[in-house]
């Protein structure tokens, strides 16, 4: 064993030459996430880009200047040429804006329920999380089942009749969203309650000798205070939701009716037609959106800190 | 404590190997590598195996209890690893390219052929193939497409394991009923039966078609996002005198947008207005529900999956449940023309697999006769054209005869490598005019033709 000093210092020369400092051993234990990291995610992360200037097909025999063949940023102009891409991302646009607005609004709504105190609230809360923890595939292919327009329940139970919600291209976007609400409903609901509770009594009791009215409690004192959780809540959702695939994979599948979601177009575009480069480079750009609108969201998070 | 004896930390690493060593080992134990282990422990534990992909569907089930009487002749396993439809052709696709051992052989897609052979995923098995004999006991049209790259080269990259085709499933009751036989007479001047024509079988969906009270006049593919739709439309193509193209020059101007090939795609417009709702993206399961739950009089399925439809259990019309193959056409020059689309799969040797001596073993047993008869007594659809003559054959199941018929009529989809782009273009561009309503058959299909092209000539076969 060593010494150590009156100030408590480890005196150098008392280190057995057996023993390991504390960094030592961190990185030595760090090592294999750094290998595994970097061999999984940070290596085809730079392969990607590399690809993403290139004209080659995973599918096709590798041979150097043939497959790949370098092409500069031809993938790159033709993607931003291509006006069924821009389709892609409009509709993508449209389906963040409907899901993550739905589930922003209902979520903070049923966070602002659940803190009014009532019997069984927490059996309530404990349901209303429960779509939250299932698989999205899972999800997928059970909403699947309710939305066939022959036997589904959701149509019965609308009483609407037998409305195709899965194969007819003006409908079938909003069959996801619906189904994406349902789901990630629970986690804004979640972080809102959170929010909520941290919030101190004493504000409200001041508002209340002050005799303002709820609108004006909400307004001045629960919103401002929520709001930095709620932000985190939609860069979390938007991100998500701009991905989406796993969803819309189960519920309409990736056929030609299927909705032009980003993220499905990056599928068939990568592993049905084998197109790799091309798939690359819609990842980069796919990347660049979401960095971009996280990055504004965050402005507005430090913001609030402040 | 800051610091923590270097003989910890060796003593940690050590046990973590050791357990790292132990479970490889016992990984091996349990599926020994034939080529690491003795030959001597090898033989007394019996532990010689293969695995066979597949995907996950009945015949895969008949292919692994077929083996069995490989096993008990040879002591060597096999396994058949079924893989769902949606991601079948993905997921091989993405072993070979990794060059990966898990299996010895793919039972893969027809239209893969020429992707797996130019990529050197297959093993050449021509010489294999005539010293078997194969090329003299299999149906030829069975070795050309299931086999054969590029067509009429006379290269073989697999032996024939399941056939199949398009056909039709239809309810002999409601056909039969005196009522429905004498409305149908009086509408449209002929007797209600069994299609003779495409164009009857469309006077049929239309005839049933009752909406209002939950029955539909058919149940066909639409697009699922991988073959279904370009499979049913392509029958309809042929049928009425059209074709994708033309298979060894790549040329498709004139072929794909011909008078005929528009007819067939206007056809399948016209027919697909009496599917049930929500059929723009049907495959194989969606159009055997139909039947089963009793909401349409006829269906169009691979043969594969009638299975279903002739048991009892799953399909409460069973009893009354008849089957035909795709019936003639005159097309819009007066021709009469039979086609169905070939489905089904050939056995093809994986370059990368660490016992292809087993592998051929395997199949050398399969191509034999007598298996090839026990394969279709279990319901696997056989190509040995001495079984399939057999009247044994014909009696197995109550739609063998059309099995038999459709062999005859049946062709195949583009099978060089760029085959699933072409298909995916032609899935987006036909579905855009037959399931949305978009367009022309016309425009469907010069855009189409705009899109082969130029997937062809990126491709390079236009230099």
């Amino acid at each position: 064993m060593f010494k150590r000093s009156k100030d408590n210092k480890i005196e150098r020369n008392q280190i057995s030459y057996h023993s390991m400092r504390d960094t030592s051993l961190i990185r030595l234990f760090i090592l294999p996430t750094i290998i595994l990291l970097v061999v999984i995610n940070v290596f085809p992360l730079f392969w990607s880009l590399i690809l993403s200037f290139s004209n080659y097909s995973a599918k096709m025999l590798t041979q150097w200047g043939e497959n790949p063949e370098m092409i500069g940023g031809v993938n790159y102009s033709r993607i931003l040429a291509d006006p069924d891409m821009w389709n892609k991302f409009i509709t993508t646009a449209k389906y963040v804006l409907l899901s993550v607005g739905g589930e922003m609004i209902l979520g903070f709504g049923l966070a602002l329920l659940i803190q009014l105190k009532f019997k069984g609230r927490e059996f309530i809360t404990t349901l209303l999380i429960l779509p939250m923890t299932m698989s999205p595939v899972i999800v997928g292919l059970m909403w699947r089942l309710f939305y066939n327009p022959n036997w589904g329940m959701f149509n019965y139970l609308l009483g609407l009749g037998r409305i195709d919600w899965i194969s007819d291209p003006s409908r079938n976007l909003y069959s996801i969203v619906i189904v994406d609400i349902w789901m990630w409903t629970p986690f804004v609901m979640l972080l809102s309650i959170a929010g909520l509770s941290a919030i101190p009594q004493y504000l409200y009791e001041a508002a209340e000798i002050d005799r303002a009215s709820w609108w004006s409690k909400f307004r001045r004192i629960t919103l401002p205070i929520v709001y930095p959780i709620l932000l985190v809540a939609l860069i979390f959702r938007t991100m998500e939701a701009f991905k989406i695939f796993d969803l819309p994979m189960g519920i309409t599948g990736r056929g030609a009716m299927a909705p032009p979601l980003i993220a499905m177009h990056l599928y068939n575009i990568s592993f049905v037609t084998w197109k790799t480069s091309y798939g690359s480079a819609i990842g980069y750009i796919i990347l660049i959106v979401i960095i971009a609108i996280t990055s504004i969201f965050i402005k507005y998070l430090n913001k609030a800190k402040q | 404590m800051k610091k923590v004896s270097l003989w910890l930390v060796i003593l940690v690493i050590t046990v973590s190997m050791v357990a790292v060593f132990s479970l490889n080992g016992c990984k091996k134990e349990a599926a020994p590598a034939e080529e690491e282990a003795a030959p001597a422990e090898e033989a007394a534990a019996g532990e010689q195996f293969i695995t066979i992909h597949w995907a996950q569907w009945a015949p895969a089930d008949y292919l692994e209890k077929l083996s069995k009487g490989f096993t008990a002749e040879t002591g060597i396993k096999v396994t058949v690893e079924q893989t769902p439809w949606e991601t079948f052709v993905q997921k091989y696709n993405t072993e070979m390219i990794a060059h990966s051992d898990a299996w010895d052989i793919i039972v893969g897609d027809s239209q893969d052929i020429g992707n797996m052979a130019v990529n050197g995923h297959y093993v050449d098995l021509t010489d294999w193939i005539i010293e078997h004999g194969v090329d003299k006991t299999f149906t030829p049209a069975s070795l050309t497409y299931f086999a054969e790259y590029p067509k009429g080269a006379g290269k073989y990259y697999a032996v024939p394991c399941e056939g199949d085709g398009l056909a039709w499933a239809y309810r002999k009751d409601l056909f039969g009923d005196p009522d429905n036989m004498a409305a149908f007479e009086s509408e449209y001047g002929y007797e209600l039966g069994v299609p003779t024509s495409w164009d009857m079988l469309k006077d049929v969906a239309e005839f049933f078609h009752d909406p209002d009270n939950g029955f539909y006049g058919v149940a066909i593919y639409g697009d699922n996002g991988y073959d279904s739709l370009a499979m049913f439309a392509e029958q309809c193509i042929w049928s009425f005198g059209g074709e994708l193209g033309d298979y060894s020059t790549y040329e498709v101007d004139g072929l794909l947008n011909s008078e005929g090939a528009i007819a067939g795609i206007e056809y399948y417009y016209d027919l697909f207005k009496f599917v049930p709702p929500g059929f723009g993206g049907a495959f194989y399961l969606e159009t055997n529900d139909a039947f089963v739950s009793g909401i349409v009089p006829m269906s169009c399925n691979y043969l594969a999956f009638f299975p279903g439809l002739a048991n009892e259990e799953t399909n409460p019309y069973a009893a009354d449940t008849g089957y035909f193959a795709c019936p003639p056409q005159k097309g819009p020059d007066g021709v009469e023309r039979q086609f169905a689309a070939l489905g089904g799969q050939g056995a093809s040797v994986v370059t990368y697999s660490k016992k292809q001596d087993l592998a051929f073993k395997w199949l050398e047993w399969f191509v034999k006769p007598e298996t090839q008869l026990e394969w279709a007594r279990l319901g696997g659809y056989t190509c040995n054209a001495e079984v399939l003559a057999s009247d044994e054959f014909l009696s197995f199941t109550p739609y063998n005869p059309t099995f038999k018929k459709t062999m005859e009529i049946f062709k195949d989809w583009w099978a060089c490598p760029e085959y699933d782009e072409l298909l995916r273009t032609f899935s987006e561009d036909i579905a855009n005019y037959v399931v949305a309503g978009n367009g022309t058959a016309e425009e469907a299909l010069n855009k189409c033709v705009e899109d082969w092209e130029e997937i062809f000539g990126a491709a390079g076969y236009y230099d």
